[in-house]
């Protein structure tokens, strides 16, 4: 039944409802969060497996058809994407209750929590513009809320400056829906990227176009747009930064994908030529922004920029490759992110300091801490066997066979001074000499969930040939927009 | 002690403040032919709350309406969520919303809409939500 499609949005928004009412009782809500992510991960991955095996999706709500009512679509790219989320939210919901203070879980940590994920996965799924719209405020909010959880000095200080550039990229987002709406009269994205078609993309379409890509590129932290993100990234809780680092810059990422390969697709050599250069900024401004700190948690912020430019740079390059090579980096860097962000949160927590400079030997009182960064450095940097190296493999491949040389070396260099980034956390950090003067705190239940998501993408880069023909198909639909119009409007 | 004497702003309050509370149920009832809704009437009910704390002060007031504001938030959300998922057992698609005819002693027959509790949902969240802004920002700590 099409009412399917709506579940990934409607449980964790309910979950979220429910822990609401009563945010003191700590035993409870810690028990009742884990069932109901658990329940909304194996619910979103019936969902994948009823999209794979019968296709899309389309839910008209209200029962109002498709122009005219809101449309939920899961098809596979979206509900590939919500799956993933889950898969996050769920580690982050195991991780949370051994990291966060009972004062900051009993202020609604849980229920904001459960919002996120309801904004994110709404994002993904809706087939209308202005309702993505409404999603992004829904994540926003919730992490609005997140991110100044606690109300240190230094938290509010990162949240104003957060609070003040998302307010001002969504009303760029209105503003940028408004005048779509006055040219083409819709806000269904179907039936935009069919009125677009008909009249061939004007001057006015592709200004509408490049104004929503620097909405999107700043929620995405692309360049010269990401001076916001590292720091407000690294100041709330490690299960916090978590979820900011794999999910929201990976919903603004979503929407450039759908956006520009159904919408605006047929002035090719002026936008998506553009975004080949920012993808090759961003990961030269990224890198040196991990190069240039010794703090932990802003080397693993930086990272995620390079990330986003390799993301970028498949959809700039738009051959059916690249763009395969885009969906398998955008699943893989979700779930390594993570990883990571937890691995910097965990060994703050045990050395007292993001400092590096201030702590070294660790690898003597924490061994499988230590291996499971080495192993997630390798995952990030793209080492054959692993996730990070079929992604980037493709986007090469692509990038290569339409001869884009350039962006090529650019981006084998960088990957290699990322390998460079993290590793030096694990040389100056892990190694060296035992400090007899160290107290080893606990890692009891921090350890799991890291270990939960660096095992997944170690499946993901091994299992590479059972993923990689349904990721060749995703690719193949995304870059034949009809398929999306005919199912949408049912002609 | 100088006690400053409101008379007027009271005996006034009494008054307007039983014109607000009807005049916004009639907004939040007249919000499906005429303007008016959930919203407007959810926030009128609450700037009549706030006159009342502010011409009696909030001891008084908590006595004679001792309502946590803040739990309003997540019944009205779950009133106006539990409205798109009661389409999930009649099989029909997400919130799609139906209405009926009834016959109401006194009142006679009646168009009723399952809008309506969705439009009740929003009124009560949104009461909720005023409410607490306001009332956290004004108890200093």
């Amino acid at each position: 039944m099409s009412n399917l499609a709506i579940l990934p949005i409607i449980i964790p928004l309910l979950s979220g409802i429910i822990l609401a009412f009563f945010p003191k009782k700590l035993t409870l809500v810690r028990l009742l969060s884990k069932l109901f992510i658990i329940g909304n991960l194996l619910v979103s991955g019936f969902v994948l497996y009823t999209v794979y095996t019968s296709g899309s999706i389309i839910l008209e709500t209200g029962a109002w058809p498709a122009p005219y009512g809101i449309i939920i679509v899961a098809d596979s790219l979206s509900i590939l994407l919500v799956f993933t989320t889950n898969i996050v939210a769920a580690a982050c919901a195991f991780y949370a209750p051994h990291s966060l203070s009972d004062r900051k879980e009993q202020h609604y940590f849980y229920a904001f929590f459960f919002f996120l994920i309801t904004g994110v996965s709404g994002a993904f799924l809706t087939g209308d513009i202005f309702n993505m719209f409404v999603f992004f405020e829904v994540l926003l909010m919730a992490s609005y809320a997140l991110i100044v959880l606690g109300g240190d000095k230094i938290q509010l200080r990162e949240s104003i400056k957060y609070v003040l550039i998302n307010l001002f990229s969504s009303i760029l987002f209105v503003t940028a829906v408004a005048f779509l709406y006055a040219t083409v009269g819709t806000v269904n994205m179907a039936q935009i990227a069919q009125r677009v078609q008909e009249v061939d993309q004007q001057g006015i379409l592709t200004t509408i176009g490049i104004l929503l890509f620097f909405v999107f590129a700043t929620k995405a932290a692309l360049f010269p747009l990401y001076y916001w993100m590292p720091n407000s990234y690294i100041e709330p809780n490690p299960v916090i930064s978590a979820l900011f680092g794999a999910l929201l810059t990976k919903v603004g990422i979503y929407a450039i994908i759908r956006v520009f390969s159904l919408i605006f697709i047929y002035k090719i050599d002026m936008t998506h030529e553009i975004f080949i250069w920012i993808a090759g900024l961003s990961m030269i401004f990224g890198i040196i922004g991990a190069l240039s700190t010794n703090n932990i948690k802003l080397i693993i912020a930086y990272n995620i920029i390079p990330a986003i430019g390799f993301i970028i740079m498949g959809i700039g390059i738009f051959n059916e490759t690249a763009v395969s090579g885009s969906i398998y980096y955008l699943v893989h860097d979700m779930i390594i992110k993570t990883a990571l962000f937890l691995i910097a949160g965990t060994v703050t927590y045990v050395a007292g300091t993001s400092d590096l400079r201030k702590f070294s030997g660790l690898i003597h009182y924490y061994p499988v801490l230590g291996w499971l960064l080495f192993l997630a450095a390798f995952v990030l940097a793209g080492i054959p066997p692993f996730s990070g190296f079929i992604g980037k493999l493709l986007l090469l491949t692509g990038a290569l066979s339409e001869s884009e040389i350039a962006i090529v070396i650019i981006a084998l260099i960088s990957s290699l001074l990322i390998l460079y980034s993290i590793m030096k956390i694990f040389i100056k950090g892990f190694w060296g000499v035992k400090d007899a003067s160290f107290q080893p705190k606990s890692t009891k239940g921090l350890i799991g969930p890291i270990a939960f998501l660096l095992a997944l993408s170690v499946i993901l880069g091994i299992g590479a040939e059972f993923f990689i023909p349904s990721i060749e198909n995703i690719s193949a639909y995304l870059l034949d927009p009809e398929i999306y119009i005919d199912s949408v409007l049912k002609e | 002690m100088y006690k400053s004497n409101d008379l007027i702003l009271r005996t006034t309050t009494s008054i307007i403040v039983f014109i607000l509370l009807g005049f916004s149920i009639y907004l939040l009832l007249a919000g499906h032919n005429s303007p008016g809704g959930g919203f407007i009437g959810g926030l009128i009910t609450a700037s009549a709350i706030m006159l009342l704390y502010i011409s009696y002060g909030s001891e008084t007031i908590e006595k004679i309406l001792p309502i946590n504001y803040r739990l309003l938030v997540p019944i009205g959300l779950l009133l106006a969520l539990g409205t798109g998922i009661g389409s999930f057992f009649f099989s029909v698609p997400f919130l799609s919303h139906t209405y009926g005819y009834f016959h109401i002693p006194f009142f006679g027959e009646l168009e009723l809409a399952t809008a309506m509790l969705f439009d009740t949902g929003v009124y009560i969240t949104v009461l909720g939500v005023t409410l607490t802004i306001i009332l956290s920002i004004s108890k200093d700590q």
